[in-house]
C-alpha cells in the first residue's frame, strides 16, 4: 500500500534521526551526504520498489543498487526500517567483526551489490539490466550515484551501453547536492551541465527536488521517462539537509557530531517533526 | 605416464580457438551462457559465437571497466557471464572491477584474458600482460589458471561454466601441441598435472611454458640422461601445495617456468610454498626479468629470455651443478 507524503515526510525525519544516532554511536560515518540522499531512498524502499525481505532471493524483485556507497548509513536505516535485518544491528555499527561496515557488503541482507570504489554502481546496473532483457523479465534496476562520483570515467563507458542497449527498465539518480570532500562539485570537477551531457548519450532525464517527496514519487511512478531509454533522476538536494548548521556545508562530509551538536540536531529534527500536519 | 613426445600432436589448435569452441558448444545448450566482449570477438574467436548466438553476447566496445561490471551485474542476475577481453587491459584497466564486483562482491563472473603473456609479440608492453598473476593472487576469492594445451583448455572452459566461484583465464594465440593422450591424467583446478616423470628434478611450467619445458625434458634425457618430472601448473591459485611439496621431497632441483614477470607469479607462489617448508635443495625461477621487455615475436621473446627448450634444458644443467 502507498504511504501518503504525510507519513512519508514523518519517516525521513525520524531516519534523519537514526542516521545521526548510529554515526555518532560508531563514532564514523558520511553524516552530510546520508541527509542528502535519504529522502530519496526513503520513496524508492516505500513507495516505488518492488523489494522486501520477503521477495529478496526472487529472481523478479527490483534491484537498487547504490553507487554512492559511502552513505551507506542511509540504506542501513531503510533496510532496518523494511524488516530486513533488526535495527539492534546498527549498534555495531564499524565495529570489530561487525558486516555493517563503512560500505555496503552483501554480507548484511537486503544489500545487492558490494559498493564503495566510486563509478561502479552503474555498470553493474547496466549488466542486470540487460540480463532482464534478456530473460523478458519485468523487474527494474535503480542506482543512486553522487554528484562527485561523476567524473570516474566508468560511468559514462556504462551511460553509452545503457543507451546502445535502449535500458528503459534501468533508472539512475543522481543525489545532486553540489559538494564533495574537497569542496563545491564546480570547484573540484565540474560536471554540469549535467541534464545535457546524458541527453546526448541517449538517456531521458528529468530534474527534480531531491526532497519533495511528492516529486519524487511523481518521478518514480513516471518511469520510464521515455520508452527505448534509460532514465536520469537529477534530485537536486541539499548535503546535510535536515540539520541547519550542517546543511551545505563541506565539513560535514564525513563529519561526526559531538554530544552537544547531536542535541541541537536532535531538537531541530524533532521541531520538524512537530510541524508535520 | 608413458611417453610424451611421441604422442604430441603437433597440429594443435591455439588455446583461443578451443575455448571459444567449447563455450559455443556449452552455450548452444545453456542459454544462461553470456559472451561478453569489448570490440574483442575477433581476436577472442567469437564471431561464430557471435553469429549463431546472437542473443547470448553482449558487445560492450572498448570499455574494459565496463565489461567486467557489467559481467557482474548480468553474473548477479544468474548468467553464466564470461567477460573476453585482451589479458593485458582486462587486468589492469578493469582491475578494480575484478576486485571489487567480482571478487568481493562474488559474482560469478569467469574472466578469460586472451592473447596473454607475450602473445601480441612486438606490439609491445602496453599488449603484454606479465603482471595477471602476480596482481590477482594478491585478490580474495579468484581462481587463477592458464591452461598449456587444447586438452585443458576445453576441460578448463568445461569446468567453469560449473564452478561456484569467480575465475580468470588466460590463453594465448598460439597453436599447441597436446602434452599428453593419456585418458587417467585428467583436468582439475587446482591439481597440478604431472605430464612425465622423473627424479632428478621437477620443471614447474605453466600456459604456453610448458611445452618449449616438454621438449627441454626430452632433451635432457637425450643429451644428458637427466630424468625429469614435468608438471603443467595450470592452476596458479590455488596452487596444488601438496603436488609441489610431494615433489619437491622426491627429486632433486625445482625450476619454474611461466610467461609472467618473475615477480608475483608462479614461481615466487612455489618459492613461498617451499621456503616455509624447509626446502633446501636448488630453486630457480625462470620467466620475463624486470626489465623493458625485448621486442619480438613471442618465439624470439621466450628465445631471447630462455623459455625456450634450448634455454630451459641450459637452465637445469647449470642448476644442478649447483646440488
Amino acid at each position: 500500500m502507498m504511504m501518503t507524503v504525510n507519513e512519508l515526510t514523518a519517516k525521513s525525519v525520524t531516519y534523519r534521526k537514526k542516521i545521526l544516532q548510529y554515526i555518532v554511536g560508531a563514532k564514523a560515518g558520511h553524516t552530510g551526504g546520508s541527509l542528502s540522499c535519504i529522502d530519496i531512498l526513503n520513496v524508492l524502499y516505500n513507495n516505488t520498489l518492488n523489494v522486501s525481505p520477503e521477495n529478496f532471493t526472487s529472481p523478479d524483485r527490483d534491484r537498487y543498487i547504490q553507487s554512492k556507497g559511502h552513505c551507506v548509513e542511509a540504506l542501513y536505516v531503510v533496510l532496518a526500517d523494511k524488516g530486513f535485518f533488526p535495527e539492534d544491528d546498527l549498534n555495531t555499527l564499524c565495529r570489530y567483526k561487525s558486516h555493517y561496515i563503512g560500505h555496503p557488503t552483501r554480507k548484511v541482507n537486503g544489500i545487492e551489490q558490494n559498493t564503495g570504489a566510486l563509478g561502479h554502481g552503474l555498470p553493474i546496473s547496466v549488466g542486470t539490466a540487460i540480463a532482464a532483457k534478456m530473460d523478458n523479465k519485468d523487474y527494474r534496476v535503480f542506482t543512486l550515484l553522487g554528484d562527485g562520483e561523476l567524473p570516474e570515467g566508468s560511468n559514462w563507458e556504462a551511460a553509452l551501453t545503457a543507451a546502445h542497449y535502449k535500458l528503459d527498465n534501468l533508472c539512475a539518480i543522481i543525489d545532486n547536492n553540489k559538494l564533495q570532500i574537497t569542496g563545491t562539485n564546480a570547484e573540484v570537477c565540474d560536471t554540469d551541465p549535467i541534464d545535457t551531457k546524458f541527453e546526448s548519450f541517449g538517456w531521458a532525464v528529468k530534474e527534480i527536488d531531491g526532497h519533495d517527496i511528492n516529486a519524487l514519487t511523481e518521478a518514480f511512478a513516471s518511469l520510464p521517462f521515455e520508452k527505448g531509454k534509460p532514465s536520469l533522476i537529477i534530485a537536486h538536494t541539499i548535503k546535510g539537509k535536515g540539520v541547519s548548521f550542517m546543511e551545505n556545508s563541506v565539513k560535514w562530509h564525513h563529519g561526526v557530531p559531538n554530544q552537544e551538536q547531536y542535541e541541537t540536531a536532535i531538537t531541530e529534527l524533532n521541531e520538524i517533526m512537530a510541524s508535520i500536519n | 605416464m608413458g611417453a610424451v613426445i611421441e604422442n604430441t600432436n603437433i597440429n594443435g589448435k591455439p588455446n583461443q580457438d578451443i575455448f571459444s569452441a567449447t563455450l559455443q558448444e556449452l552455450a548452444t545448450v545453456d542459454k544462461s551462457i553470456v559472451a561478453v566482449t569489448s570490440d574483442s570477438r575477433g581476436s577472442g574467436k567469437l564471431v561464430k559465437f557471435g553469429t549463431d548466438l546472437p542473443e547470448q553476447i553482449v558487445e560492450i566496445g572498448i570499455a574494459e571497466q565496463n565489461l567486467v561490471g557489467v559481467a557482474a551485474g548480468l553474473a548477479s542476475a544468474g548468467k553464466k557471464a564470461f567477460a573476453v577481453s585482451p589479458a593485458c587491459f582486462l587486468t589492469a584497466r578493469a582491475l578494480e572491477q575484478i576486485k571489487n564486483d567480482v571478487a568481493y562482491s562474488n559474482n560469478q563472473v569467469r574472466l578469460i584474458g586472451i592473447s596473454a603473456g607475450v602473445s601480441y609479440g612486438a606490439l609491445g608492453s602496453t599488449h603484454h600482460s606479465l603482471h595477471d598473476f602476480a596482481v590477482l593472487r594478491a585478490i580474495n576469492n579468484l581462481i587463477i589458471a592458464a591452461p598449456a594445451d587444447n586438452f585443458e583448455t576445453r576441460e578448463a572452459v568445461k569446468q567453469a561454466v560449473l564452478l561456484n566461484q569467480p575465475l580468470y583465464l588466460r590463453f594465448g594465440k598460439k597453436a599447441m601441441p597436446t602434452l599428453t593422450d593419456d585418458k587417467n591424467n585428467g583436468f582439475e583446478f587446482g591439481k597440478g598435472r604431472v605430464i612425465k616423470n622423473g627424479n632428478d628434478l621437477t620443471i614447474i611450467a605453466t600456459g604456453e611454458t610448458v611445452y618449449p619445458a616438454l621438449l627441454a625434458v626430452e632433451k635432457l634425457e637425450k643429451e644428458h640422461d637427466i630424468k625429469a618430472t614435468i608438471v603443467s601448473m595450470h592452476t596458479i591459485k590455488p596452487l596444488d601445495n601438496q603436488l609441489v611439496l610431494q615433489l619437491a621431497e622426491k627429486t632433486g632441483a625445482i625450476i619454474t617456468v611461466e610467461e609472467h614477470s618473475i615477480y608475483g607469479g608462479l614461481g615466487e607462489a612455489c618459492a613461498s610454498l617451499l621456503l616455509a617448508s624447509g626446502y633446501n635443495k636448488p630453486f630457480k625461477i625462470m620467466g620475463i626479468p624486470d626489465e623493458y621487455t625485448i621486442t619480438g615475436s613471442q618465439t624470439e621473446i621466450f628465445d631471447h629470455y630462455g623459455l625456450s627448450a634450448d634455454g630451459i634444458a641450459l637452465a637445469v644443467t647449470e642448476l644442478l651443478v649447483k646440488q
